[in-house]
């Protein structure tokens, strides 16, 4: 059976720019129905109809879980990226009729936590956004490390700080603070989960830190949704299909392979579920990786690919599809 | 028109039974002539009018009965349901499913009234109706898995996960094969099921955890299970073993058609939206060889199904000790013609 989610016909009923990269937007049901029930971390894919183009980008609520009348995502605008954050900034208005997945959460939080401890880098701060609230409603304990490049970039970090106080601290590159993370690592209660969302680099550096410093592997959440990167045009053979595919420049291997009318399961289109993950039948060149989902020894195997993220150079590619 | 409830028992004297139009919607599990272990799962998506999936969540004519025979289960021994502390919000999530469930499915029989967090719930078969806030322990006479599932058929678990792994982590358990709450709890997925044979080796519960721990919100997804159980009896759990292991003994050819019963689960698989845990209906029906034969090509296809049963399953299953006897009974039901295709009866 297929492993996609359920979808949602929603309407933009707000776009809100919140400064000078992120802009926020609102969707409700169109038939004036409650939204599901979501939890803090959830993503939903929202499907970008853009002339005979289509891209599906996952994004984290950011709303409260408790109100379900709307959802809210923020997107940070990518210049350099293959186009759907411009098509949501510059084409997505309030009225416009999108579809948007059923919410998926793949970046929960652990309810067993005696303390949360949340570190967001960037516009990684958005899955916080919504488990702050829950955890609030709950009476949770947390706190949030909240890493932006200036103040005027520090998308909600006033929004934050006046809901929380000094659960928020705000840290600013340009001002060249820091967290001094290895004390802050050192001096949890026992039972903290610690959670990270931000740019690679700091994840991994949270990750490497966390390790050294003692902390249980499973008391270390983490997500990273990478982005599919743009990259030099290939081919493809489909031998379960029977068809060979190009993959554009601007295109995901995952994204040429459903334009031929196949559909590989789905949930998170960021190298990150293994729901794709792909046998490779055939291969002569060097495969791309940038997938979070195989292991290192996958990778260097040349036999399984993640195609929503991931791109091959070489002369020929067949793929188990 | 309402479902008219029976009053049974399933224990000591067993008057269960099940009328006319409950063999017909019996949930056979067999849909050729032989029986192997198979990754079954399917979406649980509405089904035929007038079979047990014609709703998500199934109440029928035993619904008051066995809602009593849990109530008994559980004055005799409380660890039967078990939430760890993590689990509350989950109990809260399971509990909005099955009054939504059983509401929208039995309108004669469940309201379910919501003014905000300020929820009316009215059980008319149990003579319940209670106001509360939801999400507020304290408004219910029990923990919000245990008030809901004192009021639904069925075994339920609720699996917390986290860490790439499913775990144990509450369930309400009184009507079960063979198994023990108060044993698993607290146990990851393949511990739990550390004791099935055969499955292991084919990599079955691999596949099936990376299938669970994908399930989506709005999208539950189903199974069918089998065993066998001699005499009407729900709770066959370890803890009462000396109550209903012994019957194993008693089968004779005589006693076949009203003692073999044929025990078939229901599972289900939902994901639940607030606490993102994966709750996991296990719901048992039951039926009397007497009543099973009523069908003719049931009872062609069961002979063959329990004759040829490789032997490591027979013993899992507990069949060995009366298996002959049964396959005996049945052989004289089955003239070798062929089976139609599919689950249900000609």
């Amino acid at each position: 059976m297929s492993t996609g989610t359920t979808k949602l016909n929603v309407v933009v009923s707000d776009v809100v720019p919140v400064n000078e990269l992120v802009t926020r937007f609102h969707f409700r049901r169109r038939d004036g129905e409650l939204l599901p029930t979501f939890s803090g971390g959830a993503h939903v894919v929202v499907e970008m109809r853009d002339g005979n183009r289509t891209r599906l980008n996952p994004y984290s609520l950011m709303g409260s879980p408790l109100d379900t009348r709307e959802y809210t995502i923020s997107v940070r605008r990518d210049d350099a990226g293959r186009g759907g954050s411009l098509f949501m900034h510059r084409q997505v208005k309030p009225g416009l009729e999108m579809v948007i997945s059923y919410p998926v959460n793949l970046f929960s939080l652990d309810l067993r936590a005696k303390k949360h401890l949340m570190l967001a880098g960037g516009i990684g701060i958005t899955p916080f956004m919504a488990q702050t609230s829950q955890l609030a409603g709950a009476g949770g304990n947390f706190e949030l490390h909240y890493t932006c490049r200036t103040a005027s970039l520090g998308t909600y970090a006033d929004v934050l700080q006046q809901r929380y106080g000094n659960r928020v601290r705000l840290y600013h590159d340009d001002r060249e603070e820091r967290i001094d993370l290895d004390r802050l690592l050192s001096s949890q209660p026992l039972g903290t989960h610690l959670y990270v969302c931000g740019p690679a680099g700091m994840i991994n550096w949270v990750r490497d830190r966390a390790a050294a410093l003692g902390w249980p592997p499973e008391t270390v959440h983490f997500e990273h949704f990478a982005a599919p990167q743009p990259g030099a045009p290939f081919d493809v053979t489909l031998a379960v299909s029977g068809k060979t595919i190009r993959v554009g420049e601007q295109q995901s291997l995952l994204e040429a392979i459903e334009t031929a009318g196949v559909d590989p399961p789905y949930l998170c289109r960021g190298g990150v579920c293994g729901q794709c993950e792909t046998n490779v039948i055939s291969s002569d060149g060097k495969f791309i990786h940038n997938d979070h989902w195989l292991s290192e020894e996958d990778h260097r195997s040349g036999c399984k690919i993640m195609p929503c993220v991931s791109r091959f150079e070489g002369k020929s590619l067949v793929l188990e599809r | 028109m309402g479902i008219t409830f029976r009053k049974e028992t399933f224990r000591d004297d067993y008057t269960f039974r099940n009328s006319p139009e409950h063999i017909r919607r019996f949930p056979f599990p067999f849909n050729e002539d032989s029986y192997m272990y198979a990754v079954n799962i399917e979406p649980h998506v509405v089904g035929p009018k007038g079979s047990v999936l014609e709703n998500l969540i199934d109440v029928d004519e035993h619904y008051v009965a066995e809602m009593q025979d849990r109530a008994l289960v559980l004055a005799e021994d409380p660890l039967r349901c078990q939430s760890l502390p993590h689990m509350t919000l989950a109990g809260w999530d399971l509990l909005e499913l099955l009054m939504e469930q059983q509401a929208l499915g039995y309108p004669e029989h469940f309201t379910l009234e919501r003014n905000g967090d300020r929820w009316r719930w009215i059980n008319r078969p149990l003579g319940i109706d209670d106001t509360f806030t939801f999400g507020d322990t304290s408004t219910l006479p029990y923990g919000p898995m245990e008030y809901i599932t004192r009021q639904s058929q069925g075994d339920f678990c609720i699996l917390d996960q986290r860490d790439g792994n499913l775990w144990m982590d509450a369930g309400m358990v009184t009507t079960q094969a063979d198994w023990s709450l108060d044993f698993d709890i607290g146990m990851n997925f393949f511990e739990w099921h550390a004791p099935v044979p055969l499955a292991h080796e084919k990599g079955i519960f691999t596949r099936a955890l990376k299938f669970l721990t994908n399930i989506q919100q709005g999208k539950p997804a189903r199974r069918l299970n089998w065993t066998m159980t001699i005499n009407p009896r729900l709770d066959t759990s370890p803890e009462n073993y000396h109550k209903w292991g012994p019957d194993r003994a008693t089968v004779t050819p005589e006693n076949v058609g009203q003692k073999v019963h044929l025990r078939v689960e229901l599972q289900s698989f939902w994901r639940l939206p607030r606490s993102n845990a994966i709750v996991f209906p296990i719901r048992c029906y039951l039926i009397k060889m007497d009543e099973l034969v009523t069908q003719p090509k049931w009872a062609r296809r069961l002979h063959r199904v329990i004759r040829d049963l490789p032997e490591e399953l027979a013993t899992y299953k507990g069949l060995t000790r009366y298996r002959p006897t049964l396959v005996e009974w049945l052989s004289k039901l089955d003239d070798g013609s062929p089976t139609s295709p599919g689950f249900g009866p000609d």
